[in-house]
């Protein structure tokens, strides 16, 4: 009973900041409201008892992409989104496809699959069983990962620097 | 098997306590800077307000309380209001998983000296100081200033970079004891080698880790060397220029209790806990390892004030190239060792 | 004991909003914040499945969505200064042009 409730306050909670990042047409606004999704979903994860992903999911993504974004948006100075003719049709055609595929999707999932619960805390996620199956049963995976990961810092570092241009002439300037 | 109603009022009763013990620590360890900062430059510090200025944080809550608190006319409102509230609560959440101390027992109910002890207790730490960075970088960015937006844009990019390394020094012990759990890090540090060196991590070969800790809590915590954020030389007083009265003393206790926080932390991770040599009657047992800890952090923080009133300020670049090119590849270094240590002694 | 449509149909609401965002917002940064919305969903399918087939591998594949968001996150936003830096707008119907 507990869980259920826990489960529908931050479900909401989560509805209402994924909503509100649609509504808000400044992006540090849409920002905030993504880091209060991401938190609420962290509480949806410990009632499932995956509480290490919940701790990953507080570190790696409200604490250090979210960071990243706002750190974007402050750098870029980014102000209010404007309004153009495409983005008004798109404003009148997109919410109501939003709420009619949010109401089919519960509809198709509510009325044909099974009511079968979830035990909720039953599959609890310990990090040294989490720990043990990426390094023996996903260690191909977890190694190909690391790959990306090295590209895509790199991929930053060449993106974001300065073109040549700029920076010859910064040397001799 | 304690019962629900003493578990929920035993809860309430160190909640209560730990959240006074923590605003008199943030406090006092204003009191402590003021005090050794200017014995270090050969002044008095505070002296006149009580004995040996011991009433000076008091008398500090009340100016700040009184001051005229200014809202600037061109500032971005919601989020201007609230970057000190999200600053404070993130700094002053983090205690409630730190112990302090052993079980003890009172009234019949037996309770560990935390408010709760869960087993990813570290992870928890370390989430909520990631989260602390939206408070500076919010105030930085809401403030519509210069110089607030540069402290802003300054303090998340180096909290961020530094990040990196606090967590990498960390998995070190973590290796060591495996577990998150402070309490299990902490236990696992009991005993000593061949009778008088101490069990602790920082004995045990993780001493490079806790100089990396070291540095990077620095830069976490903004202080100098690395407080670039605040730096008042360049920013007035970076990304908290446009506060006033509670507002700024928000971020001010934020602040210390982020030291506080870090002190915590390093003690029990590396420097043993509450491990001491314990004597005397059994009443004195049980409050002696509290005495212990808050020793460690004691020292701890009387290092972050000694380096404040000794080294200047790093330039920026300077700050980055030495979180990226020389904290990052020792602290995977220490790492690389200490796991094939363990893995050939096992 | 909470059902595993409720998690699903949470899911799947915001994995919604996620796309609806992607298609109506103009702003290029929050287009990319909605594709980590979608990804947030999908994570939460991926731990309720977790929970309810007794598979840990679940939460595991939480982890592998998350290093791409990541590794995603730190490309695209390299992307966005770049194209801010030549185009000087953030708006993606002013970013129409293949060359200057």
């Amino acid at each position: 009973m507990l869980h259920l409730v826990l489960f529908l306050i931050f479900g909401a909670i989560c509805v209402a900041g994924a909503v509100n990042l649609l509504v808000q047409r400044h992006p540090i606004n849409s920002a905030l409201s993504l880091i209060v999704v991401m938190g609420s979903l962290a509480v949806e994860y410990l009632l499932l008892g995956a509480e290490f992903v919940a701790a990953v999911q507080v570190i790696i993504y409200a604490g250090a992409i979210m960071v990243l974004f706002v750190f974007v948006i402050m750098l870029l100075n980014a102000g209010k989104e404007e309004l153009t003719s495409g983005s008004r049709i798109a404003l009148l055609l997109g919410i109501p496809g939003m709420l009619v595929s949010s109401v089919l999707v519960a509809w198709v999932l509510l009325a044909h699959s099974g009511t079968g619960a979830v035990p909720v805390g039953a599959l609890p996620g310990p990090p040294k069983i989490i720990g043990w199956l990426l390094f023996h049963d996903f260690l191909l995976p977890f190694e190909v990962t690391s790959v990306l990961i090295l590209i895509a810092i790199m991929g930053a570092v060449v993106l974001a620097s300065p073109p040549e241009s700029v920076q010859q002439s910064k040397k001799e300037g | 098997m304690v019962s629900v109603e003493s578990f929920v009022i035993a809860s309430i009763i160190k909640t209560a306590i730990a959240l006074f013990v923590l605003l008199t620590a943030v406090a006092y360890s204003v009191w402590l800077e003021r005090k050794v900062v200017g014995h270090i430059q050969n002044r008095w510090g505070p002296t006149r307000v009580g004995p040996f200025g011991l009433l000076q944080p008091l008398a500090d809550g009340m100016k700040f309380f009184f001051k005229e608190d200014i809202t600037p006319p061109h500032v971005y409102k919601l989020l201007y209001l609230a970057a000190p509230v999200i600053a404070v609560t993130f700094a002053l959440t983090s205690i409630s998983v730190i112990p302090i101390g052993n079980w003890i027992t009172v009234a019949g109910v037996r309770t560990p000296l935390q408010i709760t002890d869960v087993n990813i207790a570290l992870l928890i730490i370390l989430g909520i100081t990631s989260m602390g960075v939206y408070g500076v970088a919010l105030a930085g960015w809401s403030s519509n200033s210069k110089y607030s937006l540069l402290g802003g844009l300054r303090a998340s990019a180096q909290m961020i970079s530094y990040e990196v390394s606090l967590g990498l020094s960390l998995i070190g012990v973590l290796i060591l004891s495996g577990s998150f759990s402070l309490r299990e890090i902490v236990d696992a540090q009991g005993g000593t080698f061949w009778g008088f060196i101490p069990r602790w991590n920082i004995f045990q070969g993780q001493i490079f880790a806790f100089f990396i800790y070291l540095m990077a809590a620095f830069a976490e915590t903004n202080r100098i060397p690395f407080d670039l954020p605040e730096a008042e030389t360049e920013l007035v007083a970076g990304y908290h220029t446009e506060y006033s009265s509670m507002k700024f003393a928000m971020f001010f206790m934020a602040e210390y209790a982020n030291m506080i926080t870090v002190a915590c932390l390093a003690s029990l991770l590396f420097l043993g806990g509450w491990h001491g040599p314990l004597f005397g009657p059994p009443w004195l047992q049980s409050i002696l390892p509290v005495f212990w800890f808050v020793l460690r952090v004691f020292c701890f923080l009387f290092v972050y004030i000694w380096i404040r009133g000794t080294l200047p300020r790093f330039r920026y670049d300077q700050l980055m190239a030495f979180g990226w090119k020389f904290l990052l590849p020792l602290a995977i270094t220490n790492l690389v060792i200490t796991g094939l240590i363990v893995a050939l002694k096992s | 004991m909470v059902p595993l449509s409720y998690y699903l149909v949470l899911s799947g609401i915001l994995f919604a909003c996620g796309v609806t965002g992607f298609l109506i917002r103009r702003n290029i940064i929050t287009i990319f914040m909605s594709i980590e919305l979608m990804l947030n969903g999908v994570n939460l399918s991926f731990v309720a499945f977790a929970a309810h087939w007794h598979a840990l591998s679940g939460q595991v594949f939480v982890f592998f969505v998350m290093v791409v968001a990541a590794a995603e996150a730190a490309v695209g936003l390299a992307i966005i200064i770049a194209v801010y830096r030549t185009r000087e707008t953030l708006n993606v119907d002013r970013v129409n042009l293949l060359k200057l």
